[in-house]
């Protein structure tokens, strides 16, 4: 045993000189550098006072209903997808049927095209929408976004509310029990807690993806973000009018990507040694 | 040995011919939407056909030069010609000032109003700014039309669609209370079961030439000087030699070219 022990795996020493490899990653590395130094001084050379007064109050605009449609969605979906992952686990037959295909087909269909279909699809039913009464939802362009991209997360975090908890190892569940534990608190005391450390990455990602997927409401008449570059686009003919949204989505992604890593950061301490 | 460079000579000859042949056999590539009928459209089985399409043809015939078609979506087809996906567009694009600062234009070579169409239930008189005030309007982004109602009914709700089978739909859909667009477009489509929902509300009086420019012109990237002159001289024949009114009389009860300009 003492002899296997004194054998210490380590990594492979650093190379020196200039492998082939490492010039291959110098090279790369700077052609991304001169990429990234180059929409720089492109923005910096058209840099267009004139087009900033003219649009920029407009983009604020958008990026208010795209923070908005992505919040309203994110929280709704998040109510929905618990019965979806309870629906999932449970062991009837119906109720794990009903879960899994709601998952498939939301999973495995293009937002655009569940978008649309609720959008154009559900407003060719207007007689039929008035008689119960929903029209007034389905009217507004909005709503129907948030009730598309709603749908659409549920499915995803269901599958991240399913995956976590299933996570913690069974003993856990075991051991509340022996105790005295009711099904509710351990899920509630014990188990979450557990998962949701589990979770937290992939929800970040989730939101993450639903802030950049949020540009396709443009094209059902929502002026989010995408919809003002859009317009801004097609008053000016000029290509900075996309470059400046795609900088304000990376923005944002960057800003929830070290606040999802600070949260983590905190909520695993206790896993740190 | 003799035979040899005979061979070879003749080789090049014909290789000399060909490369003749194939400068004189210059193709353009013609960018265009396909979402715009009767003017282009795209069938089912992909052809692109309409009155844009056989005006380019007839064009390109009169110009003796081959010429090929690419569908492009609206919002994007200045770009594409800038980027050099094809040579000239040839789409109904209206010749407007902030256009012609990014392409040239050719001379118009058609021009019909623009004009709205509401329910045929509905309750609007005309299509003045107050007649609309507080009205929703649709039109596709990227139009003459866009801008107009966008400078015109600051009173109304103005939603931009990608482009005008999207426009009409939710006109019949009953989210809107009128759409604007090219008076032939929107009668086309009032005459197809689509559009049994809906009439032609009025065509806005004046039209501001500064909004809508003298007509739908072929745009071709700047300062392609000897393409754009080529193109007028090929319209001026058509237009002489009575190509022009057969595809006309193809598509229309009446003469799209408008006035002279």
């Amino acid at each position: 045993m003492s002899v296997t022990a004194a054998i210490v795996e380590r990594p492979p020493p650093q190379a020196r000189g200039w492998p082939r490899s490492r010039i291959i990653g110098y090279a790369l590395v700077s052609l991304w550098i001169a990429f990234g130094l180059g929409i720089v001084a492109y923005l910096v050379f058209a840099w267009n006072a004139e087009f900033f007064a003219k649009y920029a109050p407009a983009y604020l605009k958008g990026l208010e209903v795209t923070l908005s449609l992505v919040a309203i969605s994110m929280v709704l979906g998040a109510i929905l997808s618990v019965p979806v992952a309870y629906g999932r686990m449970s062991k009837n037959p119906v109720l794990s049927g009903l879960a899994y295909c709601y998952v498939y087909f939301f999973r495995g269909t293009p937002l655009l095209v569940q978008t649309f279909l609720v959008y154009y699809g559900l407003g060719s039913f207007r007689p039929e929408l008035q008689t119960i009464g929903l029209w007034w939802f389905f009217r507004e362009a909005f709503y129907c976004g948030v009730f598309a991209f709603a749908l659409n997360t549920a499915a995803y975090q269901a599958e991240i509310l399913r995956g976590a908890i299933e996570s913690v190892p069974r003993g856990q569940w075991e051991g509340a029990a022996s105790l005295g534990l009711h099904k509710l608190q351990t899920l509630r005391k014990i188990i979450l807690p557990q998962a949701l450390i589990v979770a937290l990455r992939p929800y970040g990602n989730e939101l993450i993806l639903m802030i950049k997927a949020s540009a396709i409401v443009a094209i059902i008449t929502v002026y989010d973000l995408m919809g003002q570059a859009k317009l801004a686009f097609a008053n000016s003919f000029d290509i900075q009018a996309y470059i400046w949204v795609a900088i304000v989505y990376l923005v944002m992604v960057e800003i929830l990507r070290h606040a999802i890593e600070w949260i983590e950061r905190r909520i695993t301490i206790h896993l740190k040694r | 040995m003799r035979i040899a460079l005979r061979i070879a000579l003749a080789a090049s000859a014909a290789l000399l011919t060909l490369g003749v042949a194939q400068a004189q056999e210059k193709t353009l590539r013609i960018g265009t939407e396909g979402a715009y009928p009767p003017f282009n459209n795209l069938t089912a089985d992909g052809q692109l056909v309409g009155f844009d399409i056989d005006i380019a043809k007839a064009l390109c015939d009169e110009m003796k030069v081959k010429c090929t078609f690419v569908a492009q979506d609206w919002d994007g087809i200045i770009p594409a010609l800038q980027a050099g996906k094809f040579d000239a567009i040839v789409a109904s694009m209206s010749i407007t000032p902030e256009r012609a600062e990014k392409v040239d234009f050719t001379h118009k070579y058609y021009n019909t109003p623009s004009a709205l169409a509401a329910p045929k239930d509905t309750t609007l008189k005309g299509v003045t700014k107050e007649d609309l005030a507080g009205k929703t309007v649709g039109v596709a982004t990227t139009t003459t039309h866009f801008n107009y109602a966008s400078k015109t009914y600051t009173d109304s709700t103005i939603k931009g669609y990608p482009s005008s089978p999207e426009e009409q739909a939710d006109l019949a859909n009953g989210r809107l209370d009128a759409i604007e667009d090219d008076i032939v477009v929107l009668s086309q489509w009032l005459d197809t079961p689509d559009g049994a929902c809906c009439k032609i509300l009025g065509t806005p009086n004046p039209q501001p030439v500064e909004i809508f420019g003298p007509g739908a012109g072929i745009a071709v990237r700047k300062g392609e000087t000897d393409l754009v002159n080529q193109f007028n001289a090929a319209i001026d024949a058509i237009r002489a030699n009575g190509k022009y009114k057969e595809i006309n009389d193809k598509y229309f009860k009446f003469d799209v070219y408008g006035g002279e300009s």
